[in-house]
């Protein structure tokens, strides 16, 4: 073998294994290709044990030529591979194919009641002004539901609520909270000033269940006590929380009303979140939904805890959370709240 | 209360614009409810004389009529039939518009032009009746407008006032405070004085604590119906005119809110008054002719011969009542103890415009103003003679009460800047005297129409409404030194609820209020439960005792809905009688799960019924949540729930509630044929259990060993107590231990089972060998084969 031949061998060798390569369908075969083109039998070997015969000026041209040989089957054979792998990835991938839109295996998430929602976000808020949360009992003595909120026996403004009362102790007595309020008095028994708190809890009243009533419903109450508390701080954390909950265009506006646990009193609206104050039927064209009442808190309340009216002042207020989420949601009927239909409970 | 514009402008004279008065009286607290104008949508229309009335040429039920209105005469077709010559109409011509915008052109009916028509009650919105054309008071003009003739032009303000204020239940009450906003002069006209006449009338106060003040007169009558501008003002005022005797009363009641009662002073024996308190069982037929028992608390005012008369302050009797045939008439009006009337009124269920002020406090000292308005108008329309003087029995005169009201703490408490001076001038126009007391207080000298008015306090919400709300600065309080947050208990509720909403459940609110054959099934009896005194109706009688027999009625709610499959959970407060003498119930907080129907696995697996086990799940989650340290299940049994499927969830070795499947007897309460699994924990004794430990402990970086036991257990031994034993004899090597299979089969036999337990063993120090995992495993052997008699399988 001399030069001339040795570069034939190696110029036919390379076009055979091009051409063997161009029709291996799998990596075994590529496999196959690498052990008869580059391999211990390969015209690579050959070539090489020939070299030594050659005269030595004829030597590096002949390994030039071995070298170009195989960078040039071992790049084809590379490049085959490469993509018959990936072809074989798509294939498994194809295989395993499964169709996702067919959704989650196992139980759906379930909602929180609206009530128990809106009730969140309000305790949120208050929390961030620096609101504590208190509870109590929902079955109640006169004392804490009425009297000690300066409610004396046979007052006209007993007449406003309508009692439901219980079979324990004397007669009217014990009965079912009417609002939230009497957690007011015993906070204050409680704690000793200052108090921010709110008091979110369910209330009972003498009412059948349709659409704009229910016996059962829920309010939340909040208390300040502190000293030098104003009218104009009751305003102001109203004002606040009103831009908090409802957004920045959103505000307040009091009108003088009556309730005996405090004086001054106040009911409370908002401007309606609908029509923003230009009317609409949701606040009957009048630019403000009336959400809850509120005042600086009696003195005779003050009393009756052995908290002195000239010490401290403070105020109260409260709404009703059926009548927040109605506003908010357009919740048209209040009985929707304790059907429970799984239908109103997903909505939200 | 319904005030008419018109009649508060008798006291003050107001503006025309509605809308500002509307504001007004908002700004003012008496709130306004609606406003009515009936005049407002009706444009055009004048009063008309008929004069001459001829058949339509072409429709028997048609005539033309020809009228006149002043300025003018033409012809209109009409259909009324009670249509007839001279009588005076209501007449819309060519361009009138009539309620609901409709406006007038001519048109021809049959062949006829009409050149408008004459108007029902109907058509003007002045009431239902269109069975024919309005005829009106022939002493009307032809050519006047309408609103004017019928003082439609008018507008009603629909007042919902606050039971602190009984002075605005009166139109003048309205009017001073209308007055004192728009800076106007307030002019409550005075009663005329009259002739005393011979003699009086004689009265007796027997219980002057329930009656402070009473005043009688008596007058001669002629009966006859009232002057229309009076009748229309009651009826704009929401009363039904009567007669002018029983009108007048009316009116002064409403215009001065002091009620008045004029009994038949010929069916009144002895022509006197006495003020007693009933006797126990003692009986009056009242005017609603209702025979009504009384009690020793009621007061009545009765005749001489000690007979009820009338129920003090709520209503008068049928026997005296005054008729068309009465001449003479004993006029009483009085000032009652409002507590009195108050309870009076609410026993008997009767509440009447009398009523209603009284118990909220009139004037005790305008009685015999109200008295001598309603003799005023007595002479004027009833023709009315004074036959004796006022007779009135006030023994201990109410005096207006003196209070100090400190600038300073009008300030403090409103949070504004005003003078003395400004504060003084705030309350004048109430009727607010005020006294100087030095620079920096006054003396108010509150008048006793304002009975509200008692304490400092009280003048510093009066100078608040004067001053109006919106002129309060906004502020926020200063104190930084308050940090607002939930407590654990709050935080960790919310936590409980969203774990069980992850675990596919959906809050429910039910009433707490139940039906006793809901509660029956879970063996709460009457000794246990809180019953209402009160119930509207019997299925919100029993205050719950349990959440569940409520949240099963949410279940068979959905159910009926075609939803059968719910997951549901309420968390609340629940109520046992109370142990020894405590007033108020054992109140928990529980909360209740309920899974009903079937799972749905589809499309990935196949559905099946709800178990047991998936209410388990949904304890787990809540105790997994709340990383609580000790619970566990024990088989038990409870009423209402399924006594081979539920067990005790043990917390901290107590039962804190219970887990299964509902029972049949239970679920057929609500209609339901099941399967309902549920759970019921009372909530307060989660929160307050023992939490696992929060502590760093490393992951062992050492291989673990596993090994897998199966044992045939005779079915009495639950799962739980092979899992402790293998727990203890494991030893510290056992790194997690858990059930893997549970099978039965034939050759195992009746009431045995096999249950497989996978054990992993590791140590955070060293690889285990297979001769300290071999040990292990023969020890568990050993254990549970000897505690439990069971079989390695």
């Amino acid at each position: 073998m001399n030069l001339e031949e040795a570069k034939a061998i190696l110029t036919q060798a390379q076009a055979d294994a091009e051409a063997t390569l161009a029709t291996a369908d799998s990596l075994a075969a590529v496999d196959e290709v690498e052990r008869t083109y580059i391999g211990k039998k390969s015209v690579v070997t050959s070539v090489n044990e020939a070299i030594k015969g050659f005269d030595s000026a004829d030597r590096p041209e002949a390994g030039k030529a071995i070298g170009a040989y195989r960078a040039a089957v071992i790049g084809a054979i590379a490049a085959r591979r490469d993509s018959l792998a990936v072809g074989e990835a798509a294939e498994r991938i194809e295989r395993e194919r499964l169709d996702l839109t067919l959704g989650a295996r196992g139980p759906e998430r379930g909602h929180l009641h609206l009530i128990t929602q809106v009730q969140r976000e309000l305790e949120d808020v208050f929390v961030g002004l620096g609101f504590q949360v208190a509870e109590g009992p929902e079955v109640e003595t006169d004392w804490y539901n009425f009297e000690a909120l300066n409610f004396p026996p046979g007052h006209p403004a007993r007449a406003m609520q309508d009692t439901l009362y219980v079979d324990l102790g004397e007669q009217e007595q014990v009965l079912l909270r009417t609002h939230t309020s009497p957690v007011q008095i015993r906070v204050m028994e409680q704690r000793t000033p200052p108090i921010y708190t709110i008091m979110p809890g369910r209330v009972y009243r003498r009412d059948t269940l349709d659409a704009r009533h229910s016996p059962v419903f829920h309010q939340i109450e909040g208390l300040v006590v502190d000293e030098g508390i104003t009218l104009g701080d009751l305003f102001g954390t109203i004002d606040a929380f009103t831009r908090a909950y409802f957004g920045p265009s959103i505000t307040a506006r009091f009108l003088p009303s009556f309730f005996p646990f405090t004086e001054p009193s106040a009911e409370f609206s908002v401007t309606c979140i609908f029509c923003e104050g230009s009317g609409c039927t949701v606040c009957s064209r009048t630019g403000w939904i009336e959400l809850g009442g509120c005042g600086m808190v009696d003195p005779n309340v003050f009393r009756s805890v052995g908290y002195d009216p000239e010490q401290v002042s403070g105020f109260a207020f409260g709404f009703g959370m059926e009548r927040m989420a109605q506003i908010r949601f357009g919740v048209d009927h209040v009985k929707a709240f304790f059907d429970d239909d799984i239908r109103f409970l997903r909505q939200f | 209360m319904r005030a008419p514009l018109s009649w508060i402008r008798d006291f003050t004279p107001l503006p025309d614009d509605v809308a500002a008065i509307t504001d007004a009286l908002n700004h003012l607290g008496l709130e306004v409810e609606g406003v009515e104008e009936p005049g407002a949508e009706i444009n055009g229309v004048v009063v008309a004389r008929v004069l001459e009335v001829h058949p339509h040429p072409d429709a028997d039920k048609l005539r033309l009529v020809d009228i006149e209105f002043g300025v003018g005469e033409t012809r209109v077709v009409c259909g009324a039939p009670n249509v007839a010559a001279g009588m005076l109409v209501a007449y819309a011509g060519s361009g009138a518009t009539l309620p609901g915008g409709f406006m007038l052109e001519p048109r021809t009916i049959r062949g006829v032009v009409s050149d408008g028509m004459l108007c029902s009650t109907r058509e003007l919105g002045l009431g239902d009746d269109h069975g024919g054309i309005m005829d009106l008071d022939a002493a009307l003009e032809p050519g006047t407008d309408i609103c004017e003739a019928l003082g439609l032009d008018d507008a009603v303000f629909e007042l919902s006032i606050t039971p602190n204020r009984p002075d605005a239940m009166s139109i003048v009450g309205i009017a001073r405070d209308l007055a004192a906003h728009f800076g106007l002069p307030f002019t409550p006209t005075p009663g005329a004085e009259f002739d005393a006449g011979d003699g009086a009338v004689p009265v007796e106060i027997v219980d002057a604590e329930g009656c402070p003040r009473f005043t009688a007169r008596a007058l001669s009558v002629r009966l006859g119906p009232a002057p229309d501008w009076m009748q229309r003002r009651l009826t704009l005022a929401g009363m039904r005119p009567i007669s002018n005797v029983v009108d007048i009363t009316n009116y002064v009641l409403l215009e001065r809110g002091q009620p008045l009662h004029a009994f038949d002073r010929h069916r009144l024996p002895g022509g006197g008054l006495r003020v007693r308190r009933a006797g126990e069982g003692e009986t009056i037929e009242t005017l609603d002719g209702v025979e009504r028992a009384l009690t020793a608390a009621d007061l009545l005012v009765c005749g001489t011969d000690d007979v009820p008369q009338a129920i003090a302050g709520v209503m008068g009797g049928a026997a005296a009542e005054v008729g068309d045939d009465t001449t003479e008439i004993v006029l009483e009006a009085a000032y009652f103890d409002p507590m009195t009337i108050s309870r009076t009124s609410k026993r008997l269920g009767l509440r009447s415009e009398s009523s209603a002020r009284f118990e909220r406090g009139i004037d005790p000292n305008g009685v015999l103003a109200g008295s001598d308005r309603a003799v005023e108008l007595l002479v004027e329309h009833a023709d009315a003679r004074v036959l004796t003087g006022v007779v009135d029995a006030y023994p201990t005169p109410i005096v207006p009460p003196r209070v100090t009201v400190r600038t300073d703490r009008v300030n403090r408490i409103l949070g504004t800047s005003l003078g003395t001076a400004e504060v003084v001038a705030l309350l004048a126009p109430l009727g607010v005297e005020c006294e100087a007391d030095g620079p920096d207080a006054t003396t108010a000298v509150v008048p006793t129409f304002r009975p509200d008015i008692e304490r400092e306090i009280d003048l510093i919400e009066e100078v608040a409404r004067r001053l109006g709300l919106d002129a309060i600065p906004r502020t926020l309080p200063s104190n930084p030194d308050h940090v607002g947050g939930l407590t654990a208990a709050q935080a960790q509720r919310r936590l409980v609820a969203d774990a069980l909403v992850g675990a596919g459940c959906s809050e429910a609110y039910t009433l707490s209020l139940l039906a006793e054959p809901l509660v029956a099934p879970f063996g709460y009896a009457a000794v246990d439960t809180v019953t209402l005194t009160n119930p509207l109706r019997a299925e919100e009688s029993v205050l719950r005792p349990a959440v569940l027999p409520g949240l099963l009625g949410a279940v068979a709610f959905n159910a009926a809905q075609g939803n059968a499959d719910v997951a549901l959970f309420e968390t609340g407060h629940v109520f046992r009688r109370p142990v020894d003498a405590v007033l108020q119930p054992d109140e928990r907080d529980h909360v209740a799960i309920t899974i009903a129907g079937t799972r749905a696995g589809r499309p990935h697996e196949a559905d099946r019924p709800v178990d047991v086990y998936d209410a388990i799940r949904a304890v787990d989650a809540i105790t997994d949540a709340l990383r609580l340290a000790d619970v566990r299940l024990e088989a038990a049994a409870t009423p209402g729930l399924h006594a081979g499927r539920t067990a005790a969830v043990i917390v901290d070795g107590t039962v804190v509630g219970h887990v299964g499947e509902v029972d049949r007897d239970a679920l057929a309460v609500h209609g339901l044929t099941g399967p309902v699994v549920a759970a019921e924990l009372d909530l307060g004794a989660l929160l307050g259990a023992t939490r696992l430990a929060r502590r760093y402990s490393p992951p062992s970086r050492f291989p673990a060993s596993g090994v897998d036991l199966a044992f045939v257990l005779d079915d009495a031994v639950p799962a739980a107590a092979v899992l402790a034993t293998l727990r203890t004899a494991a030893g510290d090597l056992l790194e997690d231990v858990r059930i893997f299979d549970v099978f039965r089969s034939e050759a195992l036999g009746e009431g045995r089972r096999s249950v497989a337990f996978a054990l992993r063993f590791r140590s955070p120090e060293r690889t285990l060998t297979d001769a300290e995992v071999g040990e292990a495993r023969t020890a568990c052997i050993d254990a549970v084969t000897r505690a439990h008699a069971a079989e390695l399988r």
